[in-house]
């Protein structure tokens, strides 16, 4: 066995090649100790084709998303070339000039801005002193009333977007962004499952003291509360975010005029539209620009949105 | 559960002595449920405005006949019996459960690319986020990308096939492949989400567990079955559960890769059905009928999950 693992150990230093100095030489020389400590010990060459493996995966990942990026500075033709070209030529930047000019990208994002933040935002105060209260204040029957806000993310907004659709035509909001707004405004029951759980470790007698030192609740959630959380909603928040801004079957349903739709029924309708008039760059390009700035985000707070998301699998 | 509940000193006391103290903190503790009840009022608002009473009004007009700005008019269990008889609904519903194979598909690719990346692979940061950006990608945007990808003379899907000499059918149009066309792009994007969640709990995993396991001499396949999934069955349960879940609501890719439906209705999502009788037929009183019964079924299935899960449990100190 020993040998086995030196060949392959060897092998994956030759595969690994100048590239990767380190690879590989982690592991100490091979020794009469050596063998015992091995059962516990990656197999190299087993590392090197797990690395082609994911490599691969890696690239039927990204390429659909490179193609893109790519198709988004084509010509018209360009897209109809074969073998594909993925290095466009020419470059055409021209597709993100008319991107703004010629189509509602741009009164798409800013809808979508307007919902995802205020939605975000002010849903991320009410959420976090709802769950500050579920967490930490006494109210008989407040058990009863965070298992009925739990029994919320049981039903499917398809059952519910009909009388909701009703509701709102009745005061006249259809085609308006408030439909997406208030019924989510008032808070995320995901985010106050989550951040009453993470209020769980703080300990109560903190509060306690605070209230005999007089502080007003309003006061200890505001200087006490709010700046604990402040790593868990951070996560929270980007994860909603996200989901605002990618919404579709709500925004679908709600907005008919061009100019009020969100960024991503706008594409779709881009998308039915340009499709005819084979403009497939335009197209790729508005996808792009839907892309991007949720990407952005992402990679700056790749962190904390991994770990929350680790969290929400850990808490289950 | 609450954590807030007084400590039980109150098991020397007499009842009456219990009552009157619960009586003397209630009126002591006014001032906190006032407050406390201040600070849950927008949740539990939003729950009553948009959850519980479009679920009352739901009940009502799902007996009805109406079309969303008439008259309702009172027809009993009509759209139940009309759904039960409706092969459009069955065709939606049987799409729908279709498309969950994908879920078994997309959590076992995930649970493996999790244990590779658990291992001191070079660039593991590198490949999570790759496999990551199809998650937080927009539907919409990943929806006409496929679309296109999917197109059978020129697409990126049959090119990459033609590769390795296969010739890929036209996917989108062909009535055998619509679905599992609409699969694979389900399976691409959601992958990144469930490997995340599956790595973090691979990685919880005692050491020694398997230190131990090797000494007793087990092998990897052994190691894994009998150590990794058991530890990551929690996870599993979770994943399972939400794309149940969220397969039932399956609609943005169909409406945008196959607006009508697909060839032969094969695409057609009972979302999408509901959708369509709803806000292009204005069936309002069936649409609703329908999505009652799609929210109950939901509901059950969560709730044998729930059942199995339990018999499963376990733990480990």
């Amino acid at each position: 066995m020993s040998l086995n693992q030196n060949t392959a150990r060897a092998a994956s230093r030759a595969l690994a090649g100048a590239g990767e100095p380190d690879h590989g030489n982690k592991a100490p020389k091979v020794g009469v100790f050596q063998r015992r400590k091995g059962a516990t010990q990656e197999n190299p060459a087993v590392n090197v084709i797990l690395t082609i493996i994911l490599s691969l995966g890696a690239v039927i990942m990204a390429a659909p998303l490179v193609w893109m990026v790519s198709t988004s500075l084509k010509t018209k033709d360009g897209v109809y070339a074969l073998p594909p070209e993925w290095i466009p030529d020419p470059f055409v930047w021209d597709n993100y000039v008319r991107v703004f000019q010629d189509t509602y990208v741009l009164s798409g994002i800013k809808n979508s801005l307007i919902v995802a933040i205020s939605v975000t935002v002010v849903g991320t105060v009410f959420s976090s002193l709802a769950a500050f209260a579920l967490a930490k204040l006494r109210l008989p029957g407040k058990n009863v009333i965070f298992i009925a806000l739990l029994s919320g993310m049981m039903v499917p907004f398809p059952t519910l977007m009909i009388p909701q659709f009703i509701m709102f035509s009745r005061i006249g909001w259809v085609d308006t962004l408030l439909p997406l707004i208030i019924p989510v405004i008032l808070g995320n029951v995901i985010m106050i499952f989550f951040l009453r759980q993470y209020l769980h470790n703080v300990p109560d007698s903190l509060v306690e003291a605070a209230k005999i030192d007089g502080a007003s609740y309003l006061k200890i959630f505001w200087t006490m509360i709010l700046p604990l959380m402040r790593p868990a909603i951070a996560a929270q928040f980007i994860l909603w975010f996200m989901a605002v801004w990618n919404d579709y079957l709500a925004p679908i349903i709600y907005l008919n005029t061009p100019e009020k739709q969100t960024l991503q029924v706008v594409i779709a309708n881009m998308n039915v539209q340009y499709a005819t008039q084979r403009d497939y760059p335009l197209i790729m390009t508005a996808s792009v620009i839907s892309v991007v700035p949720i990407l952005i985000v992402f990679l700056i707070f790749q962190r904390q949105i991994i770990e929350s998301i680790a969290l929400t699998g850990s808490k289950t | 559960m609450a954590t807030t509940a007084p400590p039980a000193e109150t098991t020397t006391w007499s009842k009456e002595d219990a009552k009157a103290a619960k009586k003397r903190s209630r009126r002591m503790h006014r001032k906190e449920h006032g407050w406390a009840a201040a600070f849950m009022a927008a949740p539990v608002l939003g729950w009553v405005a948009f959850l519980l009473f479009p679920m009352g009004f739901s009940i009502y007009a799902s007996l009805t006949n109406w079309n969303g700005i008439g008259k309702m008019t009172f027809i009993g269990f009509d759209n139940y019996v009309l759904l039960v008889k409706d092969p459009y609904f069955w065709k939606a519903l049987w799409n729908t459960v279709f498309y969950m194979i994908g879920i078994p598909i997309g959590l076992a690719i995930s649970l493996a690319l999790a244990l590779a990346l658990s291992r001191k692979i070079r660039g593991r940061t590198f490949f999570r986020t790759v496999y990551y950006i199809p998650v937080i990608s927009s539907l919409a945007a990943i929806a006409i990308l496929w679309q296109w990808a999917y197109n059978g003379d020129f697409g990126l899907v049959n090119q990459a096939l033609a590769l390795v000499g296969i010739d890929g059918p036209n996917w989108l149009a062909d009535s055998t492949w619509a679905k599992p066309a609409i699969i694979i792009m389900a399976v691409w994007k959601g992958m990144g989400y469930s490997m995340l969640l599956y790595l973090a709990a691979v990685q919880a995993v005692p050491r020694s567990l398997y230190e131990a396991a090797s000494l007793d001499g087990a092998n990897g396949w052994k190691k894994f079955t009998k150590i990794t999934w058991p530890m990551v069955q929690p996870v599993t349960f979770f994943l399972v559960v939400t794309n149940i879940i969220g397969g039932s609501m399956i609609f943005t890719e169909i409406n945008i890769m196959t607006p009508t439906g697909g060839p032969e209705w094969s695409t057609a999502s009972l979302v999408w059905y509901i959708w369509n009788k709803a806000f292009r037929n204005l069936q309002m009183g069936y649409a609703t009928a329908m999505a009652l019964v799609l929210g109950i079924l939901v509901l059950i299935v969560t709730a044998i999950q729930f059942r199995i899960n339990r018999a499963n449990e376990f733990s480990i100190d």
